[in-house]
């Protein structure tokens, strides 16, 4: 798609910049990916790992993972779960949404370069380290071995299957994906996520991970992973809190010392280990 | 070609075993090979072996009434295929299936159990190894229980 000859503006943090849907895949029963395209305004490029704020006018403001950005063109990925999301996910081509952001620290990719990377991704974190995968893709010479490790409540509730299938017939990449369970037509792994990490073919001490997905399973997967002697600092996991201002200053997101909308959302195991493991009440 | 005893010390349930150890484990081992959807072990059967897995994939599975048979576990290469023949009654708790062409090492459980009774320090070691493996099914049987991947779980 061309765009119109628009400059990338930065507008105060507050105001949203109007995008126009341009695609609409659904994904999932409940999850809807969007291509959106600016109308007048453009937001700077996201880094991988960055979230933009996406306003269902007239009901509310949700932060959400960017998925892929192409030449303008924004992807993201939500999940009907409130009512704004399920107001986003009600959009068709040519709706507009509006956009605040990208916020947020990313995943630090040059930390990765001259190292094997592991991906671990579960349920709908996939989206968020995409953007990782997709730049494994393209700059693969720059990194040495690389595994994705996708985790999936079923067969059926698999994110972008159609690009899983594409990342696994690559030689340069090995992909692994589990299920909690399937029928016997299934053909692949069934099992929690966390059990591929011990026959991941990666040289641990060598290992920068990308980990996103449920709170619950990235405690598990990173202890798994320090376990097998990745390097904590070496551990990269992007949280998810509830994110309302999305500059630091209303505290929502507040996680111990830290804003995860401006210190986050990615931030190293050791910097986040301890606060994740105290229950909220 | 490898002997049993050399397919065991590169198995990572049997990693660090003394020499004297694993030669023992081996007098009980054979090579097995099933082919794709070869059924393995079947539900109330008696337990009377375990499977080291090589190459390939086997599911554990469930009957159930309306939904048919479900996999609720895979077991891969440097993973062990069987714990009900540890403790009595020595019946499988659940279907397996080869999901591809499986190779395995199959240890004679019966064999097994004599020898530990024989030797309580090797007995000893191997409960050790298969409580460890027992903590970490349970560990993540418990994930799985909790519906890691579902809207309220995050």
């Amino acid at each position: 798609m061309t765009l119109p000859d628009i400059s990338i503006v930065r507008p105060a943090p507050m105001t949203p910049t109007m995008y126009r849907v341009v695609s609409r895949r659904q994904d999932l029963a409940d999850t809807v990916s969007f291509e959106m395209a600016p109308i007048d305004e453009i937001v700077a490029p996201p880094s991988p790992g960055q979230f933009n704020m996406l306003w269902a006018f007239g009901i509310g403001e949700v932060p959400i993972s960017v998925a892929g950005y192409q030449d303008g063109i924004l992807l993201h990925t939500i999940r009907a779960v409130g009512a704004v999301t399920n107001a986003l996910v009600a959009c068709r081509v040519g709706d507009e949404i509006g956009v605040r952001g990208p916020f947020g620290v990313g995943w630090n990719l040059p930390q990765a370069v001259g190292r094997d990377v592991l991906v671990v991704a579960g349920g709908l974190g996939l989206a968020p380290v995409r953007p990782v995968i997709t730049e494994l893709i393209t700059q693969r010479a720059d990194y040495r071995r690389a595994v994705v490790l996708v985790g999936a409540r079923s067969p059926e509730s698999l994110l972008y299957r159609d690009e899983l299938e594409l990342w696994r017939g690559r030689f340069d990449l090995d992909v692994e994906i589990t299920v909690d369970t399937a029928p016997p037509s299934w053909r692949g792994d069934v099992g929690v996520v966390t059990r591929l990490i011990d026959r991941a073919p990666i040289d641990p001490r060598n290992t920068t991970a990308f980990v996103c997905g449920p709170e619950v399973m990235m405690r598990f997967v990173a202890q798994a992973l320090v376990d097998r002697q990745v390097p904590p600092d070496e551990v990269l996991v992007s949280l998810e809190r509830n994110m309302h201002c999305a500059i630091g200053h209303c505290g929502h997101c507040q996680l111990g010392p830290d804003f995860i909308c401006k210190d986050g959302p990615v931030m190293r195991w050791p910097r986040v280990e301890t606060q994740l493991r105290i229950p909220e009440r | 070609m490898k002997s049993i005893s050399d397919l065991l010390s590169e198995h990572p349930l049997f990693a660090g075993l003394a020499p004297e150890a694993l030669e023992l484990i081996a007098g009980c081992g054979k090579n097995v090979h099933f082919g794709q959807d070869d059924r393995i072990l079947v539900e109330n059967e008696p337990a009377d072996v375990f499977y080291l897995i090589r190459v390939g994939r086997v599911a554990l599975e469930v009957a159930t009434p309306r939904r048919g048979p479900l996999v609720i576990e895979t077991v891969g290469p440097g993973e062990v295929l069987g714990v009900s023949w540890m403790l009595p009654p020595y019946r499988w708790s659940f279907d397996a299936r080869a999901v591809d062409s499986t190779r395995a090492v199959a240890i004679d459980a019966a064999c097994l159990r004599d020898k530990c009774d024989e030797d309580p320090t090797l007995g000893y070691e191997l409960f050790k190894r298969f409580a460890g493996l027992v903590r970490n099914r349970l560990q993540t049987t418990r994930l799985q229980l909790i519906d890691l991947y579902g809207n309220d779980a995050s």
